[in-house]
């Protein structure tokens, strides 16, 4: 790239928290600058005057400073020796490690013609049967943890990570708590895992618009691994609502009109760029995402996690289940979409009907506590659903879980076996034959 | 042609300066280095012209010329579409090569090498209006006609038609004249601007074929007619694709147009390995043969979406005219009011409610109006039915997408997160959906002959045992089990025998997905006759537990072949169940 003749200004008309204008006359759209040493993106152009959304934040930025037109849109330097190091939301290494020699890659490219893709159909096991017997991942998939910021999604994610069997996982860590980054760091150590790994991390230490370009980054490596080197490639992103809060704070600083929870208008489709960064390719490779949406009280009609839900191929609930004093994979209000591409297909036969009536079962279960708390006396099957869903959250749904999915599907014949009729279970015959377990004591 | 050049731009909003005239909703090529970049007049205000680009921006600079085409946005029709995967600007996806979609690159949607065995369906010397048949193709064993041009005006004389044999697609296969030595040549190949209704039709009449759709709760509580409209607003996680999917895959039409406008890729793609595996019973290929996919995913441009929706509805246009049944899918609307949004507020139009424009109702109200059941000009019939999927934001239906839809839509399938969470699939909420086709007189005749005369009585009657049932229910939950009498768990289980073996269905059951008319009439009777059964109870507890057994053994009736062997066994076992308990 040629260093010399990039065009220099000095003469700002307008800043605001986020971005700046002046008058220039050679700005692309979405072009990278310079601004007073900072990094900074062409976000509108009028005329002859241009804004920057200039992502460190303007504090001391001064009317005279030195603008720096760079001719490029955001950029990565890509090759094998992105494994094991960690950088920031600009690409610069933050390990103390050397800058990474390799071809330069605009971030935020195109998207995989739909017609290109293949149809995701292998099986990304995780041993937590809460998520493998009832919201079954697959390669290829775009999933977010719908958590409240006090729930185990960090520890969960890495432990989904590091089980899945990737060839190589990418950690986007969009506004981290800088205690989860070493967290993040040190069980990927311990786990010996480093040399797959390649981190992109934005702590709450820097600065909230940095965040903006974190997922791009990724996902660029990500699109590197997956479609160069045809590996299988798990992207972790956490947490994605603030991202939305940095893209709420350009749009505010830029005078638009916000809609729905003064997010902006566009957010479906900022939102759907990255996810549907997810494919399965054609030559092999893959990617495959995994994200974290942190909701506040639960509620999954705010925009972020509204619009988040209309794009992923399902979320994640976790719940703390106070019968069992563990955190469980809550299956009411969990789901995986693509979990019918392979269950019973890729895994035995009975899957989906034994999740099915599991989860009904539950289901009744949950109806006879309501019940119970309303002061009605317990029917005689409200109290065998009862004790069903107490050892089904137990050895099923708990998080602590790490077992094969035919182990998975055994131990829920065994306790349709040990509670119910078969009536009362209501699966196909054919499959009650062949695998119902008459009143078995020992579970698991 | 009227040239211009880049003032500003904001995001995928380019505001330029012409020299010269330009049209609203005129399209225009971004000359961008060695790309040219396809976009589309949105608004005009003195010297500045307001474009939405179709593409992605990065890159583009103040000063960039910009070429205006003097058309509209608009279509190729001709033989050669089914099976094809457009993308919203009617794009053949196919036939791009590389993985990623490259900006600039377009594809022509036909084959202008193709060639096709024409057979002339006019006579020379008889007069001709616009949209009449000349002569027809076949394509994938469909006969697709050659019509006169839409955009004629008044009536011409066919002047000359070619004889029976193979022609090119651009070849000229019939001469027109009107009396003013207006000479023109037609060829199989039409274009139509894609926000201008076709009306090469003579009357569009009030429907009154129901369209069976094979999904119970549809077809039996709320049907849908041939050249009817409908929308399923859901929120996510309810069902929405896999119903739409299911009625596409088994719906009886002609031809299926399926609009993905924003929505998941990997959905679109699961279309893609599915249609072409399953079988169509009808014609002996396969569904993908008669089906067309509009895919406008939602990482795709955004401007895109809102033209993809009016693509696909001007390709089922263009079937209707050559008197097929059409079925045009279309999920979701909502991603389409959300680009309209998107770009009324890069305008800085003063916004409506929740920032939608504040022309939406009138948006979609126009759009809707475009489906029908229409005569042709020689008589024969043909029909677009529409439905469309809606994403109410946070699940609401009084959101202004939802609202806006209503006013247009006839058939309402709400789906319930209620129903969704309890797996009570498809997820459709009986109390609340509704079909304005079942109050036809017209529809409630076809009904009395197609499947019998007492089917709107049965129907209604289901309706009312699930409203009650629901209401008997809530009464129980507020006086407990034992607070209220025997009767009320009894009539509640009946509701609920109803729901699980008419409204809950399977649809990834081999069997169970598909449910023909002779087998629902069968089943809503089988039903209804419990419904009115006697029996007997010690307490309430048994009357839950007996009828769990009768749900069951329903179930595995529906799980088996109609009529089956096995079918008939079960229902035996389900009599002698009956009997056990049945009070005379």
């Amino acid at each position: 790239m040629q260093q010399a003749l990039k065009p220099i200004y000095s003469q700002i008309k307008r800043i605001t928290k986020a971005t700046c204008s002046l008058h220039a006359s050679t700005a692309s759209n979405e072009e990278m600058a310079l601004v007073h040493g900072r990094l900074a993106q062409v976000v509108k152009i009028i005329g002859e005057e241009v804004t920057l959304q200039v992502f460190s934040g303007t504090e001391g930025i001064p009317t005279n400073a030195e603008v720096i037109f760079m001719g490029h849109a955001p950029t990565l330097k890509v090759g094998e020796e992105l494994a094991g190091r960690f950088f920031n939301a600009y690409g610069k290494p933050i390990d103390g490690g050397p800058e990474v020699e390799g071809e330069l890659r605009e971030t935020g490219g195109p998207s995989i013609n739909p017609t290109k893709r293949l149809q995701p159909n292998e099986v990304i096991p995780t041993g937590i049967a809460g998520i493998d017997l009832n919201n079954t991942l697959v390669t290829g998939q775009k999933i977010p943890f719908f958590a409240d910021p006090d729930q185990p999604f960090n520890q969960v994610m890495a432990d989904v990570a590091l089980r899945a069997d990737a060839d190589r996982i990418i950690l986007g860590g969009i506004g981290l708590a800088h205690d989860d980054y070493l967290f993040f760091k040190k069980i990927f150590e311990n786990a010996g895992a480093l040399d797959r790994i390649v981190s992109f991390i934005n702590t709450t230490e820097d600065p909230s618009i940095e965040r903006l370009l974190v997922p791009d980054m990724a996902l660029a490596a990500a699109e590197y691994f997956a479609v160069d080197k045809n590996e299988k490639v798990l992207v972790l992103l956490t947490d994605l609502t603030l991202y939305c809060d940095a893209l709420s704070i350009v749009s505010n600083n830029m005078d638009q009109i916000s809609s729905k929870d003064n997010m902006p208008a566009s957010l479906y489709s900022d939102l759907a760029r990255i996810y549907e960064k997810a494919a399965q390719f054609p030559a092999g490779g893959s990617i495959t995402i995994i994200a974290v949406t942190t909701l506040s009280g639960g509620d999954i009609t705010h925009a972020i996690p509204d619009n988040t839900g209309y794009i992923t191929e399902g979320q994640l609930f976790l719940r703390r289940d106070t019968e069992i004093s563990k955190t469980i994979v809550d299956p009411f209000r969990s789901l995986s979409r693509l979990k019918q591409l392979v269950i019973g297909k890729k895994t035995r036969e009975d899957h989906p009907q034994v999740m099915n009536a599991a989860v009904r079962l539950y289901a009744d279960a949950a109806n006879a506590k309501t019940k119970m708390q309303n002061g009605f006396d317990l029917t005689e099957y409200d109290q065998r659903c009862m004790d069903f869903a107490k050892e089904y959250a137990n050895y099923l749904l708990a998080i602590d879980v790490n077992v094969p999915i035919n182990q998975m599907l055994d131990t829920t014949w065994k306790l349709f076996g040990r509670y119910f009729s078969q009536d009362e279970v209501a699966i196909k015959r054919e499959l009650v034959n062949k695998y119902w377990k008459e009143k078995s004591p020992a579970v698991s | 042609m009227t040239q211009g050049t880049i003032r500003g731009i904001i995001a995928n909003l380019i505001i330029a300066e012409a020299k010269g005239h330009v049209a609203q909703n005129e399209i225009c090529y971004i000359v961008a280095g060695e790309e040219q970049l396809m976009a589309e007049v949105i608004k005009i205000q003195g010297k500045n012209i307001f474009i939405q680009c179709f593409e992605s921006t990065r890159g583009l600079r103040v000063g960039m010329p910009v070429n205006f085409t003097g058309r509209m946005l608009e279509v190729e029709v001709g033989p050669g579409m089914l099976s094809r995967i457009y993308d919203g600007l009617q794009n053949d996806l196919e036939t791009m090569d590389s993985l990623f979609l490259q900006r600039g690159q377009y594809t022509p949607a036909l084959d202008d090498n193709s060639r096709w065995d024409f057979r002339p369906l006019a006579t020379v010397g008889q007069s001709v209006r616009a949209g009449d048949w000349l002569g027809e193709v076949t394509e994938n064993g469909m006969a697709i006609k050659i019509m006169a041009p839409f955009d004629l005006e008044g009536e011409y004389q066919l002047k000359s038609l070619a004889e029976a044999g193979t022609y090119g697609i651009r070849d000229t296969v019939a001469t027109l004249a009107n009396g003013k030595d207006h000479q023109l040549e037609v060829n199989m190949v039409q274009r139509w601007p894609v926000k201008v209704a076709l009306k090469a039709y003579s009357e569009k009449i009030r429907p009154y074929k129901m369209l069976e759709t094979g999904v119970r709760t549809i077809d039996c509580l709320n049907p849908i007619v041939e050249g009817g409209t409908g929308f399923i607003p859901g929120p996510f996680g309810s069902g929405k694709t896999v119903l739409q999917h299911a009625i596409s895959k088994q719906a009886e039409a002609d031809i299926i147009i399926f609009a993905a406008c924003g929505e998941r890729a990997n959905e679109v793609v699961e279309i893609f390995y599915e249609f072409p595996e399953l079988e169509d019973p009808r014609t002996g290929g396969k569904l993908m043969d008669r089906t067309i996919i509009i895919a406008n995913t939602s990482n795709m441009p955004v401007a895109a979406r809102e033209a993809s929706v009016y693509t696909a509805m001007t390709l089922a246009e263009y079937y209707r005219t050559m008197g097929l049944r059409v079925l045009l899918l279309a999920d979701s609307t909502s991603r389409w009011a959300q680009a309209l949004r998107e770009m009324s507020n890069r305008l800085e139009e003063l916004p409506g409610p929740d920032a939608f424009p504040m022309d939406l109702t009138a948006v979609i109200a126009n759009f809707y109006a475009r489906a029908g059941y229409v005569y042709l000009n020689n008589g024969e019939t043909g029909s677009i039915t529409f439905l469309g999927t809606v994403s109410p934001a946070g699940g609401n239906l009084k959101e202004p997408v939802t609202e806006a839809t209503k006013k247009s839509a006839r058939c309402f399938y709400s789906l319930s997160q209620r129903r969704a969470d309890q797996k009570r699939y498809p997820s459709i909420d009986p109390v609340s959906s509704y079909s304005k086709y079942l109050e036809y007189p017209e529809m409630q005749e076809y009904l009395a002959e197609k499947i019998s005369p007492t089917w709107v009585e049965q129907v209604i009657q289901a309706k009312d045992i699930l409203l009650r049932g629901k209401e008997l229910n809530d009464q129980i939950s507020i006086l407990g089990d034992d607070g209220v009498p025997i009767e009320y768990h009894d009539i509640y289980w009946k509701s609920e025998v109803i729901d699980f073996i008419i409204l809950q269905q399977d649809a990834f059951d081999k069997i169970d997905a598909l449910t023909k008319l002779d087998r629902l009439e069968y089943m809503l009777k089988r039903v209804l006759d419990i419904y009115r059964m006697r029996f007997e109870y010690q307490n309430f507890e048994e009357v839950g537990t007996f009828f769990k057994r009768v749900i069951n053994l329903l179930r595995q009736m529906n799980y088996a072949e109609f009529q089956s062997e096995q079918f008939q066994a079960y229902e035996k076992e389900l009599e002698s169940m009956l009997n056990e308990r049945r009070i005379a």
